[in-house]
């Protein structure tokens, strides 16, 4: 049976996002407009302060615009909710737990009404496995690296089996080589399990190689979007490959030239 | 012949090693018992730097100790109505060769003055950590309640403790729970304030988890507070106990009855002043020894 792909699956309408602290008030995203199809996977990218992980935490639910809407899956999002899960920078795992008590926790929380204890635990072991982590299940997160805990952040995402998953600069805190060997990884589990997600980053290889469309944002204050890259590579998507392919490079390029040409940031 | 000999003295060297086996320094001297042999004195063996570095850990304290003994003695000997360490020591002594004795209400041993102080201290402390650690979950995890909670806590906490005895004696009609009040109300205040600070500090992180995963306010205190705060609490509990333990003995000297500090009181009037240094180390003691087993018991609940 195909399934019917919903163009609009994730809609911001007129988003206009005004902070208001002590020092008076600070418009961070002025008249945002994107729309994500289902399934896709979308980088926001833009220079730092541009209010990139605004826009994430918009859609996640835990800030709420100040003016304009926002839709997953045709209802307007209210507030945070396990069918958009996030992957935090900073992992945010509660050092008391363990991982797999971690992850039990998301678990619990959106099958415990459901499932019983035995099916739990299981879904709990499946998305630790899925991220490669079996042997450290029992491990408090001070005593795993941080890529080890980056994995857990994901697997705790993805075991609430959410509709969108939100993962903000999910490798942002993590040397090169780990960071291209978690890109790789998160790409496999992303073409299983077919689930939509918004990356945002600051990293141009990293949106290009796993990204479908790029959004490209100005910068701030009262950032939009300055632009929409389509990412038209077949997947799956080989890292050595693509550093030869000629499309891959003119899509880096355009980025870069974006970033640093249009947009560039005045040293601050 | 020979055969017999060899096999005797492998014999003998076996029930040797036999002898020796328990001691792994022995084992790794017939291990190698030619480096053993060549250099026996030049390296301290393990167990002497052992022995060492415990009486280095050992030493300053005694010294500290002694110093302070030394210091009193002086003192005793410029001032003839201090008794000196010699006949506190024997005075100390007789009084705790028989602790428990119970002659009237008014003469009863040092071990039932210290206990019926111990209990004093437990109730009031008990009752404040219950009241104290939830009221500083209220206050830490509510703006509105901690604005509301503001005003009265700082008005009361800097009241000294004595000052809430005559209300206490008003309300209760009774000296023992007017004690009991006056140690509940200055043992509450550390355990409010750690509690809510610990709470209040809670990253946004986890808060930002618990919104995410829309973890039931049960949850969020279960999962997320209370182990975040358990070492504030813990300070704040060891604070708490500190203040309560100080407290106890001017308490009890205005209330009467039983206990460290009437007893103090006591034997002021009977002017046994051997009696009240030994009373002064006795309340040092116990509440070190508090002080020491809550540390111990924090250092268990810390998650670290």
């Amino acid at each position: 049976m195909e399934k019917i792909v919903q163009e609009k699956y994730v809609q911001l309408e007129n988003v206009n996002m005004t902070f208001f602290t002590k020092k008076g008030t600070f418009e961070a995203l002025k008249n945002v407009n994107f729309s994500i199809r289902e399934g896709e996977f979308i980088s926001i990218i833009g220079h730092s302060g541009c209010g990139k992980s605004t826009v994430l935490n918009l859609i996640a639910g835990l800030l709420q615009p100040t003016d304009g809407n926002l839709f997953c899956a045709g209802r307007e999002i209210a507030g945070p909710g396990p069918e958009r899960a996030v992957v935090f920078q900073n992992h945010s795992l509660l050092p008391w737990l363990t991982c797999s008590e971690n992850v039990y926790l998301a678990v619990e929380r959106v099958f415990g009404a459901t499932e019983t204890k035995v099916q739990l635990k299981k879904r709990t072991q499946a998305a630790i496995e899925l991220v490669g982590l079996a042997h450290a299940a029992d491990k408090r997160p001070n005593e795993i690296s941080g890529g080890m805990k980056q994995r857990v952040g994901i697997a705790r995402a993805l075991a609430m089996e959410p509709k969108v998953l939100l993962l903000d600069e999910p490798f942002g805190a993590l040397d090169a080589l780990t960071r291209a060997h978690l890109q790789d990884e998160l790409m496999a589990i992303m073409a299983k399990s077919g689930c939509t997600a918004v990356m945002v980053t600051h990293d141009v290889d990293e949106a290009v190689l796993l990204s479908d469309r790029i959004v490209m944002m100005t910068n701030g204050p009262a950032a939009t979007i300055g632009d929409i890259l389509d990412v038209e590579l077949a997947r799956p998507r080989k890292r050595l490959e693509l550093a030869e392919d000629s499309h891959y490079n003119h899509l880096r390029s355009e980025v870069l030239k974006f970033l640093y040409e249009r947009h560039a940031k005045k040293a601050a | 012949m020979s055969a017999i000999g060899i096999s005797k003295e492998s014999i003998k060297t076996i029930m040797q090693n036999e002898q020796t086996t328990p001691t792994p320094t022995a084992v790794k001297a017939a291990a190698q018992p030619a480096a053993a042999r060549m250099a026996p004195s030049k390296r301290p063996s393990a167990r002497s730097l052992k022995l060492r570095s415990f009486f280095e850990w050992l030493l300053p304290p005694v010294f500290g100790v002694l110093a302070m003994i030394a210091v009193w003695t002086l003192i005793s000997y410029q001032s003839p109505n201090l008794p000196g360490p010699v006949s506190t020591w024997h005075s100390a002594v007789e009084l705790f060769s028989d602790p428990f004795y119970n002659n009237s209400p008014n003469d009863q041993g040092i071990g039932w003055n210290i206990l019926a102080s111990l209990e004093r201290v437990g109730l009031g402390f008990g009752l404040a950590a219950l009241v104290g650690i939830p009221l500083g979950f209220i206050i830490g995890r509510f703006q509105f309640m901690s604005r509301m909670a503001a005003p009265i806590i700082g008005i009361l906490r800097p009241v000294s403790p004595l000052a809430w005895l005559p209300i206490g004696l008003l309300v209760f009609k009774a000296a023992n729970p007017a004690a009991i009040w006056v140690i509940f109300i200055s043992a509450i205040w550390p355990m409010i304030i750690n509690t809510a600070v610990g709470v209040s500090k809670v990253p946004q992180d986890y808060m930002n988890v618990a919104k995410v995963l829309n973890l039931s306010e049960w949850k969020i205190v279960t999962k997320i507070l209370f182990p975040f705060v358990l070492p504030y609490m813990m300070t704040g509990v060891r604070l708490s106990i500190g203040v309560a333990w100080l407290v106890i003995v001017a308490a009890e000297m205005l209330t009467g009855g039983v206990g460290i500090g009437f007893w103090v009181w006591d034997e002021w009037n009977n002017l046994n002043v051997e009696h009240i240094i030994i009373a002064i180390f006795v309340v040092g003691i116990v509440g070190l020894l508090l002080e020491l087993a809550l540390t111990s018991l924090a250092r268990r609940f810390s998650y670290e």
